[in-house]
């Protein structure tokens, strides 16, 4: 016997897309959830083939407008109300309308900017080290080279039965990565 | 073919739709021997309705042209369907064009002598002769381009290789055209109801609504055609969801223009421009505007956000039925104020002329619909479809 040494999961690589997609399929259909797929281009169905739930990201963007919003009026107010009432040709120091535009703007800036910084958060990005990386063939997967890998964190993943999983896949070959 | 499930279909649409004309139109009639100006007014805000339907669909027909994209491909059909039900609509001008004293104050030269304003603004612009030369044009116009750009897209299915460059050529002046046209035409048929006034935003604002509408109408042509060939071929998910998503865009562009029109009216404060508005937030006017600000921008807005509803044809079809209503009050708003300063007075003669114009309108649209392939072949975005066979 070996001694045992943890590894970050095990590596199947196609070398076109639908064979991938059919792959991550039958992953799920055989009950694994911990497991990411590579490629060079956007799958179409691959999402929800590894099934994965939708992304938080609307939410959180969507909150992000809303404090835009609030922020936005609630600075104009607070200048023209608060801090600094002028008088300008009668109108109610509270002049909404001429609020509008601006909100409209702050709204939309920190939508853009909730999304890219919680995108990259939610990504977990950057991030420095990603043991796939382990893997000589995986620079492939910028090119030309589809991969699917099952992690070790999977309840149902186990060593061989899963290689002998992958194996049935029809790969181009299966891969352990080291951690 | 006689068994295809897409002409069943549009016949059995087609029977409502006539019953709606029958009946719209006897009311109609009935109107004519009780209250000629009261229809005629009525008239008018169901002729913008529907003829805005068309050249919405005009626009957005020349628009996917220029941009491409699958949901442009999807809905080109239907989209000149509804752009050649324009002759129909050049038709139908005809009672507004017999009828102007009963709509137009400045139609009455008792009323324009005397009015510096007026007598500068009929001399020049708004007097009955250009107004009904102005009209033929607008009408020369978008029926040349509708049967122009539906003629072409018809020789590019029998594989006129040139008909392909030729559509986007046309597709460009084509939109510059139909922009200054409806402009005037806003102009000419709805802003002149109250004479005195202006705003240069006024046919930007018919334009996004214009767009809307026609967007919506889309919308429950394809869900309604969702099951059946060839429409099931691009009638899925992902084509709601592209379709909600450019609903979404122009509520926000209908709500810019009118809110832009506002701001500056507001922020100009000037005499000869503020009494359109103030006119509009009394007797009942104002509740109006809040529903439209509330169910037209609002309540929209948020709802279309979601990815979820935007890709189910059911629940987008609702609420796109739902905002056609409201496309028809927001009309109702910028036009019957100048008719009943003193509030809301809804008749039975608006939904009658409403009913019996939509009747015909439909007829015709479903009889163009019937017409033509629903899929428009030698399409590059035809080849596309092909090559990702499964739909997400």
């Amino acid at each position: 016997m070996t001694t045992y040494r943890p590894i970050h999961g095990l590596m199947a690589e196609f070398d076109d897309p639908d064979a991938l997609l059919a792959a991550a399929r039958a992953a799920r259909d055989a009950g694994y959830r911990r497991m990411e797929a590579y490629t060079p281009q956007p799958v179409h169905g691959l999402t929800e083939a590894l099934g994965r739930r939708p992304t938080r990201l609307p939410w959180i963007v969507l909150g992000g407008g809303l404090a835009g919003a609030v922020a936005g009026f609630g600075l104009q107010y607070w200048i023209n109300v608060v801090a600094y009432p002028l008088n300008i040709g009668g109108r109610p120091l509270n002049s909404w309308p001429a609020f509008i535009p601006p909100t409209f703007e702050t709204t939309v800036l920190f939508s853009a900017g909730t999304a890219v910084v919680a995108m990259l958060a939610l990504n977990k990005l950057p991030m420095p080290y990603h043991p796939v990386f382990n893997v000589k063939e995986f620079e492939r997967a910028s090119t030309d080279r589809f991969f699917l890998c099952i992690e070790a964190g999977d309840p149902l993943f186990h060593h061989k039965h899963t290689r002998t999983f992958l194996l049935g896949l029809e790969p181009l070959r299966v891969q352990e990565v080291k951690s | 073919m006689p068994g295809d499930p897409i002409r069943r279909e549009l016949a059995r649409l087609r029977r409502p739709a006539l019953a709606a004309a029958v009946i719209g139109l006897a009311a109609c009639a009935a109107g004519f021997f009780l209250d000629r100006q009261l229809l005629l007014r009525s008239y008018l805000l169901a002729f913008l309705f529907w003829t805005g339907l068309s050249l919405g669909s005009l626009g957005l027909l020349m628009v996917q042209h220029l941009s491409g994209g699958r949901w442009g491909f999807a809905i080109q059909r239907p989209l000149e369907a509804a752009a050649k039900v324009l002759p129909l609509c050049a038709l139908l001008f005809l009672p507004i064009l017999l009828g102007q004293a009963e709509i137009y104050e400045w139609a009455h030269e008792d009323v324009v002598a005397g009015d510096p304003v007026l007598e500068l603004r009929v001399g020049r612009y708004l007097n009955t002769p250009f107004f009904v030369a102005r009209a033929v044009l607008y009408f020369l116009v978008w029926c040349g381009l509708a049967l122009l750009l539906a003629g072409k897209s018809r020789a590019r299915d029998e594989g006129a290789a040139s008909a392909v460059k030729w559509l986007k050529g046309v597709s460009g002046p084509g939109l510059v055209l139909l922009g200054l046209s409806i402009t005037f035409a806003s102009i000419d048929w709805s802003m002149s109801t109250e004479p005195h006034w202006f705003s240069t935003m006024y046919g930007l604002h018919y334009m996004a609504g214009y767009g809307l509408s026609a967007l919506l109408l889309m919308v429950l042509v394809m869900a309604r055609l969702r099951h059946w060939e060839p429409a099931s071929r691009v009638a899925q998910p992902p084509l709601f969801h592209d379709l909600g998503t450019l609903s979404f865009a122009l509520t926000m562009v209908w709500a810019y223009f009118s809110f832009s029109q506002y701001l500056i009216v507001w922020s100009g404060n000037l005499p000869e421009e503020t009494p359109w508005y103030a006119r509009r937030a009394q007797g009942g006017w104002e509740a109006l505007a809040a529903a439209l600000l509330l169910l037209h921008f609002v309540v929209p807005f948020f709802l279309l956000l979601s990815r979820r509803l935007k890709r189910s044809a059911v629940v987008l079809a609702r609420v796109a039925l739902c905002l056609l209503a409201l496309r028809v009050l927001d009309l109702y708003w910028v036009l019957a104020p100048a008719f009943h300063p003193a509030g809301p007075s809804p008749h039975w003669l608006d939904l009658a002329t409403l009913l019996g114009l939509g009747g015909l309108w439909l007829l015709v649209f479903y009889r163009n619909l019937g017409a033509a392939p629903l899929l428009a072949r030698e399409d590059p975005r035809a080849a596309q479809l092909e090559s990702q066979a499964h739909p997400a």
